[in-house]
C-alpha cells in the first residue's frame, strides 16, 4: 500500500506521540487505576495476596473522620484550611504583584525573575531554609523579633501557628508562577479598552472592577483551579517542616496526602492509604468541576 | 463541549476502576510465590551440603546508611567471605535511614531486595505478621542457648516462642553531662546526679536565662522526639512502681495506678514546673547537647559516635540513668538481623543466609562492632568484659545491660507519637496532664487490641 505524504506525516506524528503515551499509561494511568483496586483490598505490602474486603477501608475512614483527634480527621480539616487560606491570598497577592510589575518599565525582567526563582527551587530546599528562618530561639525571624523587643514565636513548633507558617511558605514558593500567568493575562487586554474608559472619565477603581477583572476571568479560573489542586495535594512542605515529618505538633499541619504516606509506608496499610487517595481524587474532581462551572463566565466586549 | 468531555472522562475512569476491581488479584503485582516457613528451613540445612563445590551463592544484605555501621559490616563481610569461599555477600547500605522502610516495602512486590536485612527490633512484630521474615531455624539458633548467652533484652526477638531475629549489638540509655557547664554553674563535674532528686536540683542550678527570660543554657531539656518517651515507659514508670504493660503485652498500664500518673508528672515537671529547658529550641534533638547548650541529656550509646565526629571538643561524661525509690532501670534497644522470605524461597540461599547470620552474631563480631560503632555487644560474654566496663564513656551503658528492658512495640511509631502528642498537648496547649495520659493509653490500647485480635 502506498501512503500519501500526508498519511505518512500523520503516522510519524502518532509514532512520536506513542512514546509519551506509553510512558503515561504505564507510569501514571495504570498505577492510578490500580489504586482504585487496592482501595477495596486489605493489602499489606509484604503480602502479595491482599484479600477483597469491599468497602471496609472506606468505612474505616468514615469512622476515623468522626473520631476525636484522629489524624485522618485532622488531615481533612487541615487540607480544607490550606485551600481556603492559601488560594485567595495567593491569587490576591499574585494579581497585586503582577499589576505592579506590569506598570513598571525599567528592570521589569529582573523583578519577574526575582519573583519566579522560588518557584523553580526544590520545595525540600525551600522547606529547609524556612525551617532555619522559623527556628525558635536561633532562627533569623526570632532574632529579629528579639532585637525589636517583641516576644519570640513558636512558628512551626506551635500548634496554633504551624499551619499558617507553612501556608505562608507555600504561597511564597509558588507566587512567582501566579504572577507570571497574571502578567500574561494582563498583557492580553487590549489598550484600547483602557483608553476608551479613560476618555469616558472612568476612575482607577472602575477600570479595575469593570475592565481588568472581568477580562482576567479565564486566567483567574485557571489559576484558582490549579492552586486549589496544588493546596489539596500539599505534602512536601509539611513532610519537611513538621517535627519528624509527622504533620505535628498535635496533627495541626498534617494533610490528606501526608496521611496516605504515613498509612501506606509507615504502617503498611496500603488498602486504607489507597482508599484515602481515591477519596482525595474524588474531592479534587468535584471541586474542579464546580469551579469550572461556577467561576467560568464569558465576557465579551 | 466541556460538559461532554467530563462525562466521558468520569465514565471512562469509573469503567476502568470497575474492570480492574472485578478482575482477580492478578492486577496486583506478584513476586515468585514464597514457600511456607518451617518446611523451608529444614530443606535449607540439607541443601547446604548439596551446594555444588565451586558454585558461588550470592546473598544480599541490607542496612540503612550509617557510616560506622557500614565500615564495621564491610569488615565482617570480608572475614565471612574468606571463611566461606562459596558465598558472596552483596552489601547494600545506600538507603538513607528515613527511606529504609519504604525501600524495603517497595522491594517486596518487585521480587527483589535483601536475603538478610537489618531492622529495628520494634519493627519486628509488623514484619513477622506481614510474613516478611521467617523464623530462624532452631538447629542453627537453639533458643535455650540464645537466651543464656545474649543480653536479656533480646527476648523481644522471640514471638510465640519462636526466634525471628538476632542482633550483633545492643544499646542502652544513660545520662550525658556537660562538664564545663556544670563547673560554670558551680556544680562538681565529678559528681553527676545519681538520683532523680539530684537531677532535678542540678538541672535547675545549671539552667541559665537571659534578660528576656529566654534559655541561654538548658539544665535538662526533655526530648520526646529523642529518647525521653523510652525513659518514661521503661524507667520512670518502673521507678514509680508501675510496670508499663501487662506481662502478656495485651494491656497498656501507664495510668493503671497513681504511680503511673506520678511518673508522667515527673516527666512533665522539668519543662512545666522546674523550667529546665525546652527540647524544641536550639535546633532540636540532640543538637542542644552537641552545641553545648544543655547540661544534661538522656541518650543512647550510639550518640558517642555522633559527638566524636560532630563535636569532638565537647567536654562531657556519661553516667547510668538516675535511680529513684531504689530502682535502677534503663531502656535497651537494638538493631537486629532477620532472614526474609526471599532467602527462604531458595534452600541454597537460605543456608547461606543462616551461615551469614550466625557469623555476624558471634561474640567476636560483637567485639569488632563495639570498636567501630560504640554499640555494646549483644553477647553477654563480650559485654561483661572488664575493659569495657571500665571505659569512661561506654562503661555507663555496659553497666545498664543486666537491668535494661526493651519494650515490645506493636507499632513503634504510633506508640511514640501518642506520647509525643500527649506531652505536647500539655506543654504547648496547657491541657490536663492526667487526661492526656489517659488519652495516650486509649490510643495505644487500641493498637494493641487490633494487633491481638488478629492472632
Amino acid at each position: 500500500m502506498k501512503l500519501t505524504l500526508r498519511r505518512r506525516q500523520i503516522l510519524w506524528a502518532y509514532a512520536f506521540l506513542a512514546v509519551s503515551l506509553i510512558f503515561f499509561v504505564a507510569i501514571r494511568w495504570y498505577p492510578t487505576l490500580l489504586a482504585f483496586n487496592i482501595s477495596f483490598r486489605d493489602w499489606n505490602v509484604f503480602q502479595n495476596n491482599g484479600p477483597w474486603i469491599g468497602l471496609q477501608n472506606y468505612q474505616d475512614i468514615w469512622e476515623d473522620l468522626f473520631k476525636q483527634r484522629s489524624a485522618v480527621r485532622a488531615a481533612f480539616f487541615n487540607t480544607l484550611r490550606y485551600v481556603l487560606i492559601g488560594v485567595p491570598i495567593q491569587l490576591t497577592l499574585g494579581l497585586m504583584v503582577a499589576m505592579m510589575l506590569n506598570s513598571i518599565g525599567r528592570a521589569a525582567g529582573f523583578f519577574r525573575a526575582a519573583y519566579f526563582i522560588p518557584y523553580v527551587t526544590s520545595l525540600v530546599a525551600v522547606a529547609f531554609v524556612w525551617n532555619w528562618l522559623y527556628a525558635p530561639q536561633t532562627g533569623l525571624i526570632n532574632q529579629l523579633l528579639l532585637a525589636l523587643g517583641l516576644p519570640m514565636q513558636g512558628f512551626t513548633k506551635s500548634p496554633q501557628q504551624a499551619l499558617y507558617s507553612i501556608t505562608a511558605v507555600a504561597i511564597w514558593a509558588s507566587l512567582g508562577f501566579t504572577v507570571i500567568i497574571f502578567l500574561a493575562g494582563l498583557q492580553q487586554i487590549p489598550d484600547v479598552y483602557y483608553e476608551a474608559a479613560q476618555i469616558d472619565g472612568a476612575g482607577r477603581w472602575q477600570i479595575f472592577w469593570r475592565i481588568t477583572l472581568p477580562l482576567l476571568n479565564p486566567v483567574i479560573v485557571y489559576l484558582s483551579v490549579l492552586q486549589t489542586i496544588g493546596f489539596l495535594r500539599m505534602f512536601d512542605l509539611v513532610r519537611n517542616m513538621s517535627e519528624q515529618g509527622q504533620g505535628g505538633p498535635l496533627n495541626s499541619t498534617t494533610t490528606v496526602v501526608l496521611e496516605v504516606y504515613k498509612e501506606g509506608f509507615g504502617s503498611y496499610n496500603m488498602g486504607y492509604a489507597a482508599a484515602l487517595t481515591v477519596l482525595l481524587f474524588l474531592v479534587i474532581l468535584l471541586i474542579t468541576i464546580f469551579q469550572l462551572r461556577v467561576l467560568q463566565r464569558r465576557v465579551e466586549y | 463541549m466541556q460538559h461532554r468531555t467530563y462525562t466521558l472522562l468520569i465514565t471512562l475512569l469509573a469503567l476502568s476502576a470497575l474492570i480492574l476491581s472485578a478482575c482477580a488479584p492478578a492486577a496486583i503485582p506478584t513476586s515468585p510465590a514464597p514457600a511456607g516457613g518451617a518446611a523451608v528451613t529444614e530443606a535449607a540445612t540439607e541443601a547446604a551440603a548439596e551446594a555444588a563445590p565451586g558454585e558461588v551463592i550470592e546473598i544480599e544484605y541490607w542496612q540503612y546508611n550509617f557510616e560506622a555501621r557500614i565500615k564495621a559490616m564491610d569488615q565482617l563481610i570480608a572475614m565471612f567471605e574468606e571463611q566461606n569461599p562459596g558465598i558472596k555477600v552483596i552489601h547494600n547500605s545506600e538507603v538513607p535511614y528515613d527511606n529504609y522502610r519504604d525501600k524495603i516495602a517497595a522491594s517486596v512486590p518487585a521480587g527483589v531486595g535483601p536475603d538478610v536485612a537489618t531492622l529495628f527490633y520494634g519493627w519486628q512484630p509488623v514484619w513477622v505478621s506481614e510474613g516478611y521474615i521467617v523464623p530462624l531455624p532452631e538447629d542453627a539458633f537453639p533458643p535455650d542457648k540464645i537466651s543464656a548467652e545474649f543480653s536479656p533484652m533480646v527476648q523481644a526477638s522471640f514471638q510465640d516462642g519462636k526466634l525471628y531475629t538476632l542482633p550483633t549489638a545492643v544499646r542502652t540509655l544513660a545520662l550525658f553531662y556537660n562538664k564545663d557547664l556544670m563547673e560554670q554553674a558551680g556544680l562538681d563535674p565529678e559528681n553527676p546526679p545519681k538520683t532523680l532528686e539530684e537531677l532535678e536540683q542540678q538541672a535547675v542550678q545549671c539552667t541559665r536565662l537571659d534578660a528576656q527570660g529566654n534559655y541561654e543554657i538548658m539544665g535538662f531539656p526533655v526530648s520526646m522526639t529523642g529518647q525521653a518517651h523510652h525513659w518514661f515507659r521503661e524507667v520512670l514508670l518502673r521507678q514509680f512502681g508501675q510496670q508499663p504493660y501487662s506481662d502478656d503485652y495485651k494491656q497498656v498500664l501507664w495510668n493503671a495506678s497513681q504511680g503511673g500518673y506520678d511518673a508522667w508528672n515527673e516527666l512533665l515537671k522539668f519543662q512545666t514546673e522546674l523550667k529546665t529547658g525546652d527540647a524544641t529550641l536550639f535546633d532540636g534533638d540532640p543538637n542542644f547537647f552537641l552545641n553545648g547548650k544543655a547540661c544534661f541529656h538522656i541518650d543512647g550509646s550510639f550518640r558517642l559516635g555522633t559527638i566524636a565526629s560532630s563535636a569532638p571538643d565537647l567536654n562531657f561524661g556519661v553516667v547510668e540513668l538516675p535511680e529513684h525509690n531504689g530502682v535502677k532501670s534503663t531502656f535497651g534497644s537494638y538493631w537486629t538481623h532477620g532472614i526474609t522470605q526471599k532467602a527462604a524461597s531458595d534452600p541454597a540461599r537460605m543456608a547461606a543466609a543462616v551461615k551469614f547470620l550466625q557469623f555476624i552474631t558471634t561474640p567476636e563480631a560483637g567485639a569488632l562492632w563495639v570498636k567501630e560503632t560504640g554499640e555494646l555487644p549483644a553477647q553477654l560474654s563480650a559485654a561483661s568484659d572488664p575493659e569495657l566496663l571500665a571505659d569512661p564513656k561506654l562503661g555507663a551503658f555496659a553497666a545498664g545491660l543486666p537491668y535494661a528492658r526493651s519494650t515490645f512495640f506493636v507499632d513503634e511509631s504510633k506508640d511514640r507519637q501518642a506520647l509525643i502528642d500527649a506531652y505536647n498537648a500539655v506543654v504547648l496547649n496547657g491541657a490536663d496532664p492526667a487526661g492526656e495520659l489517659d488519652f495516650a493509653v486509649e490510643t495505644v490500647q487500641a493498637l494493641l487490641d487490633e494487633y491481638w485480635a488478629n492472632r
